[in-house]
């Protein structure tokens, strides 16, 4: 719905007018909307009633806010409860120049190092208004829930995703860094980026971008964390750049191709962007693999740290039987965690407290059985994607932080979460056998 | 030079590691090199394996006790390329590397000095045209010119992988520890020098370099409209917002409902 105040002559003429057999109806709303504090009286006077101003709080005392936000609440209505999207929209119609940046986008989404990168990228691209960049994004992963206009992405070279019904290629599923370099020399050739920039995450940008570097005959800048604007510089910038494990910084013109690091630049926050998708026009091209990846191992979930573990089945004082519970994270293949209460009382060890005075835990899922989310506990999960709650309380803290919540009791609702898993992995097989 | 001279077994498989100069984060001495001793562990673990170990650079007091540490783990000798300091190791170590065919590198994944950009493995595997592995964490089995390795990934998980032979692997911090280096064999072992013509690397000596400067924290920055809003943000405790509450529902539908995230999220295993 638009902003723009709908005035309604009639209605104003008969909210002044108290003869009018409709007067008291509308007077209570003269604009069609709910405003009873205040109305224009007989005589173009403003009359308020005070006793209809502010709310009932929470606790059944009367709130006034005067800072405003209550009443335009109450105002508008519905309008607001949506707060209005105010970034400015850009989008780049021919960029001068293209920056290409190869996001990790670990589980599809982009990563806050992804974002960053992003930023610096932007950098590099609005640096000079009257010839903008545009920046353009190559995705070797399906999406999911990835905001590309948000992040600052003019361009979209979308190539992965589902292999056999997404049109996308399963070439560059997992671990593919030859087809993946191939289709970034494709890109190259085609569109001839000015700057590229990857993550130097292990395993990620920081494999495929000294790969691309060496293909293309560049000498990389890696670790990089601040660039600048540099008039002596070939490129127009500097970066300086970490070396010597860690031990120094080296000033030096920012090269083609950089690998930069976590919190290079402040991610995109103001604009919009495009994000309009562009294709190769003669497809990645075909390599001969001599690296085949052929699947991840099953590690002891058990064995995994606490911090670095990526599911964790986390246990508090709702759980009454901890055998159960035991055999759903051996089933479920994730790594046990627990609250204070629960260390505490013995039932877990130590070194599995999750929370501010354990350890602080950046689990892409976290699920937290009878777990009242106290804020020492919170604390400790910050940095979780997902956290899913089965509680029996669905007032608590923890269902407030869940992306997903169960209400209900914990040991019934892990006893069907793991017949589920084994009826699945069970059909999982008879397929297997069946093919 | 094999470690073992014992058994020179007909399917041997060869191995070289390349070593370089450590330096110590706190006290910074010259050392073994974390990574290279990881490498030269690795290595030294692999059953018929005939490894070899190379160090490019210059030969002083510094770098002669360093690499000793890497004899004490018991080798005999390390093959040393004499380069000036400050020179572009890779055309040695590549020609080296052409002669001598080995049919698996191991190397750390940067150096602890210098540039340290961790590109080395990546130039010499494009100068050999040889398949290029990183994260090693084992080993499992080399066969028909094959090896299947095992990659570890971040969290603590691995990837199994099969790479064709003669390839380069490198080996980072999540590598088995290395073992002690010990005094005798560090002293006994000896050096095979090896003269190759080094290129100096200009661009590096271009560059200003500092010690590394803390970098600034971020702060974290609030942009809101009204003061109240900030006031909010700042005080907010965590709210999650647009979380689904399943309240009522059977223990077979919530449970449902997890399984379906859990899916979508990939962390549950099929098997
Ligand atoms: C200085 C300090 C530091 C602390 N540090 C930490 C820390 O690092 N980590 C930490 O975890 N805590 C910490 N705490 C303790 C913290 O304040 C809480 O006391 C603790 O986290 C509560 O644990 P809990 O949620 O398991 O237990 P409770 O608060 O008792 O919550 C139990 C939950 O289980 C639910 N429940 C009960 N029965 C069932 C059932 N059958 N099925 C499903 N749900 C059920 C209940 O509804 C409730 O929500 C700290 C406290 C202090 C003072």
């Amino acid at each position: 719905m638009s902003d723009i105040v709908r005035r309604d002559p009639r209605r104003e003429w008969i909210a002044r007018n108290r003869l009018h057999p409709e007067h008291l109806a509308v007077r209570v709303d003269p604009h069609g909307t709910a405003s009873p504090s205040e109305w224009p009286g007989p005589n173009g006077l403003t009359r308020r009633n005070p006793r209809a101003v502010g709310f009932i709080g929470p606790n059944g005392i009367k709130r006034i806010d005067r800072s405003g936000a209550q009443q335009a609440a109450t105002q508008s209505g519905g309008r607001q409860a949506q707060p209005k999207d105010t970034r400015r929209r850009v989008d780049i119609d021919a960029p001068d120049f293209l920056v290409a940046v190869v996001p990790d986008m670990p589980g599809g989404r982009l990563s806050s190092h992804d974002r960053d990168l992003l930023g610096m990228a932007r950098q590099l691209a609005d640096a000079d208004p009257e010839r903008p960049g545009a920046v353009l994004a190559v995705v070797f992963v399906e999406p999911r829930e990835a905001a590309f206009d948000e992040a600052g992405i003019d361009r979209l070279l979308s190539l992965g995703g589902a292999g056999e019904d997404g049109g996308g290629d399963a070439r560059f599923d997992g671990y593919a860094p030859e087809a993946r370099v191939a289709a970034l020399q494709a890109v190259e050739r085609e569109l001839a980026p000015r700057h590229w920039l990857l993550p130097d995450s292990a395993l990620g940008g920081a494999d495929l971008g000294r790969r691309l570097a060496v293909r293309l005959g560049e000498r990389p800048a890696t670790q990089v964390w601040q660039i600048e604007a540099d008039a002596v510089s070939e490129t127009d910038w500097r970066c300086i750049a970490r070396g010597a494990a860690g031990g120094t910084d080296m000033t030096r013109p920012l090269p083609r191709v950089a690998m930069a690091l976590a919190e290079c630049a402040e991610p995109v926050s103001e604009t919009r962007h495009a994000a309009r998708p562009v294709e190769l026009t003669q497809g990645p091209p075909q390599v001969l693999a001599r690296i085949e990846d052929l699947g991840a191992v099953a590690v002891d979930p058990a064995g995994v740290a606490l911090g670095e573990a990526e599911f964790i089945l986390s246990a508090g004082n709702g759980v009454k039987d901890w055998e159960a519970y035991h055999r759903a994270a051996r089933i479920l293949g994730a790594t046990e965690g627990a609250s204070r209460v629960a260390v505490d009382d013995g039932f877990m060890p130590r070194d599995r407290q999750v929370g501010a005075t354990g350890t602080w835990v950046t689990a892409r899922v976290y699920v937290a059985v009878g777990i009242s989310g106290a804020i020492q506990h919170l604390q400790g999960i910050q940095s979780c994607e997902k956290v899913v709650a089965i509680n029996l309380d669905g007032g608590c803290d923890m269902v407030k932080r869940a992306d997903l919540a169960v209400i209900g009791d914990a040991g019934e609702i892990l006893a069907a979460l793991v017949a589920m898993v084994e009826r699945y992995r069970e059909q999982q097989q008879e397929n297997r056998d069946a093919a | 030079m094999p470690h073992d001279v014992a058994t020179p077994a007909e399917t041997e498989l060869n191995v070289a590691v390349l070593v370089s100069v450590g330096r110590h984060p706190l006290t910074a001495r010259a050392r073994r090199a974390d990574q290279d001793a990881r490498a030269v562990e690795m290595a030294l673990t692999l059953p018929d394996a005939d490894v070899r170990l190379i160090h490019a650079g210059r030969h002083d007091d510094d770098s002669d006790s360093a690499l000793r540490g890497y004899l004490g783990m018991g080798l005999a000798s390390i093959g040393l390329l004499e380069q000036p300091s400050g020179a572009d190791v890779v055309p040695a170590l590549a020609a080296v590397l052409r002669d001598a065919s080995p049919q698996l590198v191991l190397t750390g994944a940067r150096a602890e000095t210098g540039e340290g950009s961790g590109l080395l493995p990546y130039l010499l595997a494009d100068w050999l045209g040889w398949p290029i592995v990183t994260g090693l964490a084992a080993v499992e089995s080399v066969e028909h010119g094959m090896a299947t390795v095992l990659q570890a990934l971040p969290r603590g998980q691995r990837r199994r992988l099969r790479v064709r032979l003669p390839a380069i692997a490198t080996v980072e911090s999540s590598a088995p520890a290395a073992r002690q280096s010990a005094f005798g064999p560090a002293r006994r072992g000896g050096f095979d020098p090896e003269t190759r013509d080094g290129v100096r690397d200009d661009a590096l000596s271009e560059w200003h370099v500092q010690p590394a400067r803390k970098r600034p924290k971020r702060l974290k920055i609030v942009k809101a409209a009204s003061a109240r809003d900030r006031f909010k943000a700042a005080a907010a405790k965590a709210q999650g917002g647009g979380g689904q509450v399943l309240e009522g529902a059977t223990p077979e539908q919530g449970a449902e409902a997890i399984f379906k995230l859990l899916e979508e999220e990939g962390v549950v295993r099929r098997s």
